[in-house]
């Protein structure tokens, strides 16, 4: 065989196997939104599961998952922010800074399931949260910072030199340049970034199960106290997440159209991480008009 | 003379002023740092607390149950209710290398083949679809994958294969497709990265497209190559739900890749909620973390190797 016919065989399984990826993901994406969009109904995104009848919903979840995000972020951002800032601007090069780039590298690779057994045991246990909300924002906050720490990080890497060095010789502090200046232009790739992780989040659900627990205590939508127990803005309630529910319905569902209910949650879950993938895009771009007058 | 006296005076005094009240922009330099330095110390004393704790329960096990150390690596048997409970890991540890093995083996070739698509073959196709492909496969969440194998790719192999569908070879497919964003990224950077004299010196040289790619292409960023492979393994080590959802679990090491199997994270999300803490079924499945958790540190340093080389 000579090597023209070597070339075109090659670069035909190289295309082959590329069309082949793209076919496999909109199999996939084809599979879980015809099975799952026709379940989908107002009815179905707002009525409580059902445990042995048909018909259940995943209103609760779907709430839970939400909530449960909205609080990670709150505690996420400003302490991925912070580690962020430092790791990029304050950091000295040495022996001490690549330990704790080790440590964020390491922290970003320990399998969800072990930091759910860690908030199992400190989280739930030794600080006696329980299994509610909370301890779930704080399992998925071990779970996110790295990954917030390395966005800021790449982020503030990106901002030219010239603007840094600009704002310092007019005399201000370095503290200053970073909040004044150079954040603002980091703003649009960390949004962007955010969004992109808390997708990742919203379909956690490995770190959830020992932490912010496998049930959802019957839920009063009309009692808006935080601190009543039936309350759902309650944060120290247990709460099963959308993820969890799909796992805890393959492997022990009783109701008879499990598989449906299933389907259903699936769609929503895989619906919303595409919102969150298109959103994060759009409003990274907008962002970045607003920011710097480009057209 | 007198005027200069005065002016020193003033100047002295003002110095004196500005001593007295730290200056402002020395403050919020000093607030910003401070800040900064203890969400670093958040995540320093984080990891510090996970491998504390995970390693003080794991190791009870050795020290306060007396399961001896080669037994729980080495043994073949799991059954902790049994008269005489039997706490042997290694049916897990086999499953879980298995599987990742089998993903990387499945999922390499097929980064590899997207990444050169797209830097080699036709970058501004590539870019427009395959990328953002690549990207949503790395968002779809892990349960959804398992819901998939369990009504896809189980009842597919059912119909191929003899028995049940579930086992090692349907968690190793769902696992090689949630590893293959990672290989693809790490690969197709590598590739990208690649100076430009190196391919066009073998063009000019009259070499064919393929005879480029396979002969200096893939030889020079074959480290990188292999990091991103390692990383796919690490993160399909770990993965917990959707691998338990296809496997079977069933704690023995099976004959065929398609008889039921378990892994180490499949076995601990199993039987985690069920154990009374501080029993020695209990500190077992601690151990079974403690595994993966140093298997990651292994991963990590694997990585770290390879990155080292490629900088050489």
């Amino acid at each position: 065989m000579n090597a023209k016919s070597a070339d075109r065989i090659a670069t035909a399984v190289i295309i082959g196997v590329a069309s082949l990826i793209v076919l496999i993901l909109a199999g996939m994406l084809g599979f879980i939104l015809v099975r799952g969009v026709s379940h989908i109904s107002f009815d179905f995104l707002t009525s409580a599961p059902q445990t042995i009848k048909a018909g259940g919903g995943i209103g609760p979840q779907l709430f839970n998952s939400i909530f449960l995000l909205l609080l990670t972020l709150i505690i996420t951002i400003p302490l991925g922010l912070g580690a962020g800032i430092y790791m990029s601007e304050y950091a000295k090069p040495g022996r001490l800074t690549d330990s704790i780039r080790l440590v964020v590298e390491v922290l970003s690779s320990f399998p969800s399931i072990v930091v759910g057994l860690f908030g199992l045991l400190v989280i739930v246990n030794v600080f006696g949260f329980g299994f509610s909300l909370f301890s779930g924002a704080l399992a998925l906050t071990v779970f996110n910072l790295p990954l917030m720490v390395r966005i800021t990080e790449q982020s503030l890497k990106g901002v030219p030199r010239e603007q840094k060095e600009a704002s310092l010789a007019l005399g201000l502090s370095r503290w200053k340049t970073i909040t004044s200046v150079m954040l603002p232009i980091a703003t649009p790739t960390i949004v962007t970034g955010t969004i992109l992780a808390a997708g990742r989040v919203f379909g956690e659900a490995a770190a959830l199960l020992f932490t912010a627990g496998m049930s959802s205590p019957r839920l009063d939508f009309s009692n808006w106290n935080p601190l009543s127990p039936t309350s759902p803005l309650n944060p120290f309630r247990p709460a099963e997440t959308l993820a969890v529910h799909i796992w805890k319905i393959n492997s022990e569902g009783l109701a008879p159209d499990a598989a449906e209910i299933a389907a259903g949650a699936s769609a929503v879950l895989v619906l919303t991480v595409l919102i969150f993938n298109f959103g994060a895009r759009w409003f990274g771009r907008y962002l970045h008009r607003r920011f710097t007058a480009t057209k | 003379m007198e005027q200069s006296a005065v002016d020193n005076k003033k100047r002295s005094h003002s110095g004196r002023s500005t001593r007295a009240i730290v200056k402002p922009h020395v403050m919020e330099e000093w607030v910003g740092k401070v800040y900064t330095t203890l969400c670093i110390l958040v995540l320093v004393i984080t990891i510090g607390a996970i491998v504390y704790f995970v390693s003080s329960r794991g190791l009870a096990t050795f020290f306060v149950d007396g399961v001896s150390l080669s037994g729980l690596l080495g043994g073949l048997k799991w059954d902790p209710e049994a008269d005489i409970p039997l706490y042997g890991a290694l049916p897990f540890i086999f499953g879980s290398f298995s599987t990742s093995l089998l993903a990387a083996l499945l999922a390499a070739p097929l980064s590899l083949c997207a990444a050169v698509f797209m830097t080699q073959i036709m970058p501004g196709f590539g870019k427009r679809v395959l990328q953002p492909v690549i990207e949503l496969l790395a968002g779809i969440p892990s349960v959804v994958f398992g819901f998939i194998g369990l009504s896809v790719v189980v009842p597919a192999l059912r119909a191929i294969f003899p028995g049940q569908g579930i086992g090692i070879a349907a968690g190793a497919i769902v696992l090689s497709l949630m590893i293959l964003p990672t290989i693809t990224t790490i690969a197709t950077d590598a590739l990208a990265a690649l100076p430009r004299g190196l391919k066009e010196g073998s063009f000019a040289l009259g070499a064919t497209r393929w005879q480029t790619i396979y002969r200096i292409v893939i030889p020079t960023t074959l480290p990188s190559l292999l990091t991103g492979v390692v990383l796919g393994m690490s993160r399909a080590f770990g993965e917990a739900l959707a691998v338990q959802m296809v496997i079977g679990n069933s704690p023995h090491i099976p004959h065929s890749l398609f008889e039921s199997a378990s892994t180490l994270t499949s076995a601990i999300t199993l039987s985690m909620g069920n154990t009374v803490m501080g029993s020695t079924h209990n500190n077992a499945l601690w151990s079974l973390a403690l595994i993966l958790l140093s298997m990651t540190f292994v991963f990590v340093f694997v990585v770290r190797f390879l990155e080292r080389r490629n900088n050489r």
